[in-house]
């Protein structure tokens, strides 16, 4: 197959497929655009705002634009890095995200990406809401003070397990993490422990009990490497390029 | 309308085909037969539609009037839009709730009535006004509430009241070729037939016509691109979900001209081969539904509608009205799509548009329902006379619903081109010192800018026209915007779910007093961030009302400063609060004073 089309980010030649978008082509030439809600392997979602780029003096999310022949993509300038700061510290003051006490802290993609972007403080005030924790299920702890609202864990349950376990219910900043059961509690659904469900959260959000520290804290995955190095757990570095 | 205790469930899911595609339209049936959507009512949908309960719980937890806790007999909604609040709605709600004993946000203790606050229900000329059960009641004063209180007190169904409750004047000022010349329907259907199909798109393109609801995008280009866009069905579309706060020229055009907009629709369901349509009507207009179905009823008897109409073989074509449920939001076309198949109203991703991927994944058109108007009118007399109204990039006239500070609020008909100062002495507005065009989500003007214009060059405009005199407080105006903004919010994307709170918690924290110049910045800097990375005009804009007020009328925000640099957020007293509550104390001691 021939593969000659290209288009520039921040000055480098990036080929791509037809019908890729900005985001997997980035990422097949292995150059990492900060990102939370997309996931190489589920449907682009387009949430997290994150992967802002400007895309010949406009900007959108390079997970959800397609890539085009000739097409001028920035993406590591100041201002655009200043805005996906200011996106990570809302996600930090509108949830409770406790990274001392979290058992995925090191592992977490939430905290990779602040340190990746310099955060030192949240910045804004916190929210502190009030959400539900649900130790019921055997298994698996859903925390929901850590949801960032990616819908990772709904598509995964969705479009791989086949189960719909995951919903979002409400609006706004009411929005929130629902399950697949009347009694609203995540052990009367049939969410399984090896679910792909189960372990896509970026987070702390959803985790598998009695493996939190199985690995200590300072050994683990963004303890050792920038997120950009490592974007998602066992898919590093470039596939083509 | 009355409530009745048991809810047909079988039934309601039978009346919408059991398609999950209508979850919508069927939890309002449920809402409105049983007063609340109760947590096993959304298992047994699940099993009758064949869908995860996790949807249904989805969409029954995203619409405003949708509930799960009973709201009583009798649910009294208070419009919350500003104009409202210059209205004297507070005092009202306060003075109606004394009445009947009881407090908003909490059902009353015989479980009879709950009254609350929702947001602009389309009738700031006629503010304050209200929804009972759904129903409009306009121009509140305290006679008119008294007569409320009565008949709920009186536990009298709603269809024995007083029907001059719940008339609704449609207050026309200035008619135009839409709101005041006679339509005979089928008009511009045999119009349309005479000329061909091809040559009519011609005539809309020749007309110039642009998207009324704001954008303003080129009609014609929107249906040949929908007309050449491959599909198994194509649809037609009339966005009828006026939420834009001081928004009500559409409520207008439905209840008096629906025939205008419907011809329209079947007009442009010719050009693009589409067989279905749907009005999407507003929750907050559900008093039009009757009127409505009737016209669709007149028309299918009259061959405008239906099989073979005006007897061209081949020509079919229905229309179908779905409600809203209170979502602001499903007035983004795709968001509006999302809605009417059953989903949460989360605008999509964009591209693809959805004059390729509609409804259902199909090709559809959506157009607000004063374009469907205009375009009924060019099919009917040619695109070289309506071309012949307003500004060369500008054509036809423009509907303005003028509301606030002036003695005729109502809806105005003009050309477009049409200078603010005009309409300001138009409309009696003798001491304006500002006016809101097209809603929170538009423009702000100052008395400086009178002399600006109505036109997509200058003043695009969806159709508000809120208009603010000398004594009103522009920071309050602003103020009421970013709590709309906030409860309107979709929350799919961070920008606009957090961003919109942080704004709604920063004018608070003005509002009491305890702001600086750090929080004007603050904003500023959010705003930024919402209009360059939201994912849809909600997110984009909603930072505007605060933007423009404090550029316009910076003396508004500067006198609320507390200090020029910093003032902390977190209120030391107000921690305590809490404390108080527990022990029971408020004496001096309880209190952590304030610096001087």
């Amino acid at each position: 197959m021939s593969q000659t089309k290209t288009f520039s980010l921040d000055g480098r030649t990036i080929p791509f497929e037809e019908g890729e978008t900005i985001m997997e082509a980035a990422a097949a030439a292995g150059v990492y655009i900060p990102h939370l809600c997309h996931h190489p392997e589920f449907k682009p979602h387009g949430s997290c705002k994150l992967c802002t780029v400007n895309i010949g003096g406009r900007l959108g999310a390079a997970c959800t634009n397609r890539a085009a022949e000739g097409m001028q993509v920035e993406s590591e300038t100041e201002a655009i890095n200043a805005d996906r700061l200011a996106l990570t510290q809302m996600l930090f003051v509108e949830g409770n995200h406790i990274c001392p006490s979290c058992e995925k802290s090191g592992n977490c993609q939430l905290q990779a990406v602040a340190y990746h972007l310099g955060m030192l403080t949240p910045h804004f005030t916190h929210f502190y809401p009030s959400r539900d924790v649900d130790a019921s299920h055997p298994d698996v702890l859903l925390e929901r003070n850590r949801c960032i609202l990616c819908e990772l864990c709904v598509r995964a349950s969705r479009d791989v397990d086949g189960k719909n376990v995951f919903g979002i219910g409400g609006r706004g900043i009411k929005a929130r993490l629902i399950v697949n059961s009347a009694s609203g509690r995540l052990a009367d659904t049939d969410l399984s422990v090896t679910d792909r469900a189960a372990e896509v959260c970026p987070t702390g959000a959803i985790i598998r009990k009695r493996h939190g520290f199985t690995v200590p804290i300072g050994h683990r995955l963004y303890d050792r490497r920038d997120i950009a190095e490592a974007p998602v757990a066992g898919m590093e570095g470039p596939k083509r390029g | 309308m009355s409530k009745q205790d048991v809810c047909d469930l079988p039934g309601i899911v039978a009346r919408w085909q059991h398609d999950s595609a209508n979850l919508v339209q069927i939890l309002r049936d449920i809402q409105e037969s049983c007063g609340t959507i109760p947590s096993d009512t959304l298992d047994q949908l699940a099993k009758l539609l064949g869908v995860p309960r996790v949807r249904i719980e989805a969409t029954a937890s995203f619409y405003a009037f949708f509930h799960a806790e009973s709201h009583g007999a009798y649910e009294v909604l208070f419009s919350d839009n500003i104009v409202d609040h210059m209205a004297g709605k507070e005092d009202l709600k306060q003075y109606f709730c004394e009445r009947l004993w009881l407090e908003p946000k909490k059902l009353s203790e015989d479980g009879l009535v709950y009254v609350d606050d929702t947001a602009d229900i389309g009738l700031a000329d006629q503010a304050p006004a209200m929804l009972v059960n759904g129903l409009a009641i306009a121009s509140l004063d305290k006679a008119r509430l008294d007569l409320v209180a009565e008949l709920i007190r009186a536990k009298k169904p709603l269809d024995e009241w007083p029907p001059m409750l719940f008339e609704i004047p449609d207050h026309v000022r200035k008619a135009g070729p839409l709101t005041g010349e006679a339509f005979v329907p089928g008009a511009a259907l045999r119009a349309m037939i005479a000329r061909g199909t091809e040559a009519t798109l011609a005539e809309v393109e020749a007309a110039n016509l642009r998207g009324r609801g704001g954008a303003g995008f080129k009609t014609a280009t929107k249906w040949a691109s929908c007309r050449k866009a491959e599909g198994t069905a194509h649809y037609v579309v009339c966005n009828a979900d006026e939420g834009e706060p001081g928004t009500f020229k559409d409520r207008v055009l439905l209840a008096s001209h629906a025939d205008l907009v419907f011809e329209g629709m079947t007009a442009c369901a010719r050009v693009i081969g589409a067989k279905q349509g749907f009005l999407y009507l507003r929750g907050e207009y559900r008093n039009l539904l009757e009127r409505l179905k009737s016209v669709l009823a007149g028309r299918r008897e009259a061959g405008l509608l239906g099989q073979n109409i005006l007897g061209e073989a081949g020509f079919d074509f229905d229309i179908e009205i779905h409600l809203g449920a209170g979502a602001y939001i499903c007035g983004e076309e795709s968001a509006l799509i999302e809605s009417l198949e059953g989903k949460p109203g989360k605008p999509r991703n964009r591209p693809p548009f959805p004059d390729r991927c509609g409804y259902r994944n199909q090709p559809t058109v959506v157009n607000n329902v004063e374009t469907f108007a205009c375009a009924a009118r060019i099919v009917e007399r040619g695109g070289a006379w309506f071309a012949a109204i307003g500004t060369p990039q500008s054509t036809g006239t423009k509907l303005v619903s003028i509301s606030g500070d002036c003695q005729r609020p109502g809806v105005y008909e003009y050309p477009f081109g049409v200078a603010v100062q005009q309409i300001l002495i138009d409309c009696g507005a003798e001491d304006a010192h500002a006016v809101q065009v097209s809603g929170p989500s538009g423009t702000c003007i100052s008395f400086r800018e009178f002399d600006r214009r109505i036109a997509f060059e200058d003043l695009a405009t969806a159709g508000a026209f809120m208009v603010f005199s000398r004594r009103r407080d522009m920071f309050e105006v602003a103020r009421n915007f970013t709590h709309f903004f906030a409860h309107e919010s979709c929350g799919f994307c961070t920008p606009c779910r957090v961003g919109t709170s942080l704004l709604k918690h920063t004018m608070d924290k003005l509002a009491a007093g305890k702001g600086s110049a750090y929080d004007m910045n603050e904003m500023k800097k959010i705003m930024h961030v919402l209009r360059g990375t939201a994912h849809c005009g909600l997110g984009h804009t909603a930072a505007n009302p605060v933007v423009h007020t404090m550029e316009k009328f910076p003396d508004a925000y500067e006198r609320r400063l507390k200090r020029l640099d910093f003032e902390p957020a977190f209120d030391l007293d107000g921690a305590l609060a809490t404390a108080r509550l527990i022990t029971g104390r408020d004496d001096e001691w309880a209190h952590i004073a304030d610096e001087p």
